[in-house]
């Protein structure tokens, strides 16, 4: 990046960490933007005319003469319909090989909505898993996070979901996608003919960690155009937000700041909720819904990174391999959909609500008659039902390779139940037994 | 003359100001940023170094810029109208704010000025007053809002005129009071109060000693929350905690309901101001927005003002308390509001207390749970607030700051379970864990023997023996083997399914069974330990188990159907006979 005529530049570096530098300047001011031996950087503190500056591709090489300068402005992304189809990096620069683009600039990172100006969403989003439409029904304006041990197929399923959601524009935020994924994504977008609605913001693992802090806002930015200009419905990807996380408690341990819980910074929390908060349904009509990936260590959810995702996000899609049935499944117990409630029974069929409940419950009964199997105990009837009902409903409903709609994942589920189970041990209330109950 | 300063350090909204005079502690200052003003508080001064917590994003500030300093603390304006509102944590109007985005500096009247209100004095000239004493009322909805001597106000008055009844805005000047000085100080009908300070000027705060209605039968019943009580609810995520309070929101019986949405979801807040307005309080039939407020600072709004959110809406309960009415504050989350001070110490490099919250977190917490309560008025009138918090511990673990701070405070305490949130029994407070100190206070007991029925306090215990029985059975079933223990064990454990299920266990998605007023708890209560008084006697487990299955499929359709409706009497009538046949 060039630096302009009339900007004064400095050439002694105070301190250097791996992370940040820090320089004696004067008229400096918070947030913005500075060029460091070449790279770019961001001021984050200042104290007296000591200002701190945290360097997004790492220090490495960097002398302590080095010249820096400051460009007088935060980040910026522009923005404009120029911007489908794309691919950048970080920065907002193309990584396609194709022309810059052009349109207005607009700080990324920028300020809230004002809550009283949203709107309830009330816009089911699709998705053919029943996992997902039958059990944690996603609605537009969203913010849902898939939980996901790093050997699980996220990215696939994420592929899926967003290429199934009747959306306007697709969104991607990569930070620290293999090489291999980056790709994966491109050939999935590509062959699904859907180029033209998709933006991609990467930062490969091959790209500087701390250089992600940037990836989420400018999704987010280019986001907020197409979702406020053009009261379009846009679709937010973000994998893996674990390592955005990762990047942030990087920084904070530069800055000798004084870590919580794992290692991460106090305000892991408002920096994530910063992010996913910026999904939201608008009175014009266009939305933002977010669904990311945060990757689990084994499973945990008491870590810091998924627990401060579980508070701020509205549910969660936790995934895992299901022995009994081979497949990898949409975990029925600890997957949530906060929102689902808005549009079960009201965009869907009247017995939505009450045929999940009872789904999950018999399922329940089988996980607690298979671990009296595994204690060596006789099975009951009931407990052998139980089984025999797992089996199927995790093959037929909840594994993520099924794509019916959800008035076949209904119908599905009552053929279940009448097959395995009386109608007072499905708890299903006497008015829909009566209407759905499929008779021997 | 103002004090005024100039920034010289920046992390984040953490600025140090230095100073030209005197600054107080928690001062109000505005930060100029190119004609934005910014407003920010002083949390610590150290020499001539003022380090203050902006209230916005500080993109953009420089060393340099000036600040200005107001002389008074972060202050509430009070008055007709605070009802029904959408306030963001510093009392501004959320819903007079111009465009899609929140614009920084933007601060907006809480008040509207130009509304008439019906006055009616309740004071006459002559009259001796004192702070928070009533001069007049105005309606607002259905409620008589008082018009008081402001609580600022030090010694007696003698009131030398007052307004006859009429229409004015809240800027008429209703009241001319005399001070022991002879001075004259003229009132109108709104008044401005420091959020951080409590609002005094009653004559007594004694124990409760009534109950707080919520229809939620696992609080009224089990662990009834005091009027002017403090209770609190923890619980990890995807347990229920929202829907929870949501439905307490909707069915508490309080006269005024202030949300205090503090670092949570704005969907939320979304959801409460959508619904509420359509949504009919089940007390006195009016809408459920005409009584409430909703203070709301969600998770990516500015930090700093999630701090003062929570004390912003006990300022408002405390003043409508002091017009002899009961209050609700539901403080969501108040985890989040001890990440703001978290946050705040770290940039400041104090030295950390656990999980590096600062270490006088626990007498922060308890300082604010402690204005909650019941008050006896100047006038012998009462008010009440009562206040409910939620924590969201990190983890899931009960054992971190946070809730253990609240546990010294609060003394109700709801602890949602991650393992009855995974069966789906919601709502999930797990009935051993959770109590409510209020049941062994003897006003309470009398007030219960005497509004529910003689001994009821001893019944809600006999339904807890049955539960804690219940598990240890579940237990032994669990390492012994349906077959390995004797029948009585199964007949335990489903006797405290039974309890669970049709008492502990309530649909808040439901139109009836989200909804359970006392005397149909009583009823049911009744019913259920009736049943479990029974001796009974299968041929084996698995008929006890489709036995008590089906007699529990009953009783939930029996929570599902109007109370004393011909539906609910069919089942009543229906489980009485399979009783009947099985039991002794």
């Amino acid at each position: 990046m060039a630096n302009k005529a009339y900007q004064r530049v400095y050439t002694h570096l105070e301190a250097i960490t791996k992370a940040t530098v820090s320089l004696h300047a004067k008229g400096v001011s918070n947030d913005e933007l500075a060029v460091v031996d070449g790279r770019l950087a961001q001021v984050v503190r200042t104290k007296g005319d000591l200002v701190t500056l945290q360097v997004f591709s790492g220090t490495e090489g960097i002398p302590t003469n080095a010249e820096a300068a400051f460009l007088g402005e935060p980040p910026v992304l522009k923005v404009g319909e120029q911007l489908s189809g794309r691919f950048f990096n970080a920065y907002g620069h193309p990584i396609d090989g194709g022309p810059e683009t052009e349109g207005e600039e607009r700080q990324i990172g920028g300020p809230s909505v004002n809550p009283y100006k949203r709107r309830q969403p009330s816009q089911l989003i699709p998705t053919g898993i029943a996992g997902i439409d039958l059990n944690n029904t996603i609605v537009s304006g969203q913010k849902i996070p898939f939980f996901a041990d790093p050997d699980q197929p996220y990215n696939q399923v994420m592929a899926d979901v967003a290429l199934r959601a009747d959306v306007d524009k697709i969104i991607l935020g990569g930070m620290g996608l293999s090489n291999d994924d980056y790709l994966f994504f491109r050939h999935a977008f590509e062959s699904a003919g859907a180029l033209d609605k998709i933006i991609c913001f990467i930062n490969t693992t091959e790209d500087p960690p701390v250089e992600r802090l940037l990836i989420p806002d400018m999704a987010l930015t280019a986001a907020e155009y197409f979702a406020v200009d053009k009261n379009e419905k846009v679709l937010v990807l973000l994998t893996d937000m674990t390592l955005y996380a990762d990047a942030l408690s990087i920084v904070s341990n530069r800055m000798d700041q004084i870590p919580s819980k794992d290692s991460m910074p106090g305000s892991l929390y408002s920096d994530l909720a910063k992010i996913y908060e910026k999904a939201v349904q608008l009175p014009s009509g266009g939305s933002i819904t977010i669904i990311a990936v945060t990757t689990l260590n084994d499973g945990d959810i008491t870590h810091a990174i998924p627990d401060n995702t579980g508070y701020i996000t509205e549910g969660q899609l936790f995934l895992r391999a299901d022995p009994d049935s081979g497949k990898v499944i949409i975990d029925p117990f600890r997957s949530l959909s906060r929102l689902k409630q808005l549009v079960q029974n009201k965009k869907t069929r009247s017995d939505h609500s009450q045929v999940m409940n009872a789904g999950v419950r018999l399922y329940a009964d089988a996980q607690n008659a298979k671990t009296k199997l595994e204690n060596g105990f006789d099975l009951s009837d009931y407990d052998h039902r139980c089984l025999a009902y797992a089996k199927e409903y995790a093959e037929r409903l909840l594994s993520i390779d099924v794509n019916i709609s959800i008035d076949e994942m209904l119908d599905t589920a009552w053929e279940l139940f009448s097959k395995y189970f009386t109608k007072a041990e499905t708890g299903i209330k006497q008015s829909l037994t009566d209407e759905f109950w499929v008779e021997k | 003359m103002k004090t005024t300063g100039i920034v010289t350090g920046i992390v984040s909204n953490l600025v140090t100001v230095e100073v030209n005079g005197p600054v107080a502690e928690n001062e109000i200052c505005y930060i100029d940023l190119g004609g934005v003003k910014m407003m920010a508080e002083v949390i610590k001064v150290n020499g001539n170094k003022a380090q203050v917590q902006v209230f916005e994003s500080t993109r953009g500030l420089k060393n340099g810029d000036t600040a200005e300093f107001e002389g008074r603390m972060l202050e509430a304006t009070l008055g007709p109208g605070l009802l029904s509102s959408v306030y963001d944590g510093l009392l501004n109007d959320l819903t007079s704010m111009e465009g899609v985005f929140l614009k920084r500096g933007e601060y907006t009247d809480p008040l509207n000025h130009e509304k008439l209100w019906e006055f009616t004095p309740l004071a006459a000239p002559g009259d001796k007053v004192a702070a928070a004493d009533w001069l007049g009322e105005v309606k607002e909805g259905w409620l008589p809002h008082k018009i008081m001597v402001p609580f600022s106000f030090k010694g007696e008055y003698t009131v030398e005129s007052i307004a006859e009844a009429g229409s004015y805005n809240i800027d008429k000047e209703i009241a001319v009071l005399v001070n022991a000085d002879g001075e004259k100080v003229p009132v109108t009908m709104t008044q401005k109060w420091p959020v951080k300070v409590a609002i005094k000027g009653y004559r007594e705060k004694p124990r409760p000693y009534r109950i707080m209605e919520t229809g939620v039968r696992v609080i009224d019943t089990l662990n009834p929350i005091a009027e002017g009580g403090t209770g609190f609810i923890p619980g990890p995520f995807g347990c229920g905690k929202t829907v929870l309070q949501h439905a307490i929101a909707k069915q508490g019986d309080a006269d005024v309901i202030v949300m205090a949405a503090c670092g949570e979801r704005a969907n939320e807040v979304v959801e409460i101001f959508t619904e509420f307005p359509e949504l009919v309080d089940p007390h006195t039939g009016r809408k459920l927005m005409e009584r409430t407020t909703i203070i709301c600072n969600t998770s990516n709004m500015p930090v700093a003002a999630r701090e003062a959110s929570v004390y912003t809406a006990m300022t408002i309960c405390e003043y409508y308390r002091a017009m002899g009415l009961k209050c609700l504050l539901l403080a969501d989350s108040t985890s989040r509001w001890a990440q703001a001070l978290r946050e705040m110490s770290n940039r400041m490099e104090e030295l950390p207390g656990a999980d590096a919250f600062p270490v006088d977190l626990s007498a922060i917490i308890a300082s604010f749970y402690s204005r909650a309560g019941m008050v006896v008025l100047n006038n012998g009138r009462t008010g009440a607030v009562t206040v409910i918090g939620t924590v969201s511990p990190a983890g899931g673990n009960l054992k971190e700051p946070v809730t253990e701070s609240t546990k010294k405070a609060a003394r109700c305490f709801y602890a949602l379970e991650q393992s009855r949130a995974d069966q789906k029994r919601y709502p999930a407070v797990n009935p051993i864990d959770s109590y409510s100190k209020y049941l062994e206070y003897p006003e309470i007991r009398e007030y219960l023997d005497k509004t529910i029925e003689p001994g009821w306090v001893d019944k809600v215990q006999k339904a807890k023996n049955i539960i804690r029985r219940g598990r240890e059975a579940n237990e032994q079933i669990n390492i012994l083997g349906d077959d390995g223990v004797p029948m009585g064990y199964h007949i335990q454990f489903w006797k405290s399914e039974l309890v669970d299920f049709v008492i502990l266990q309530q649909d808040a998605f439901d139109a009836v069974d989200s909804l359970c007023p006392l005397e149909r708890q009583r009823f049911m209560l009744d019913f259920v330990l009736g049943i479990c008084d029974r001796e009974f006697e299968f041929e084996d487990f698995e008929k006890c188990r489709d036995w008590f299955k089906n007699v529990i499929n009953e009783l939930r359709q029996m929570n599902y159907s109007e109370f004393k409706s011909d539906r609910f009497n069919d089942y009543h009538k229906s489980i009485i006979k399979l009783v009947e046949e099985y039991g002794k």
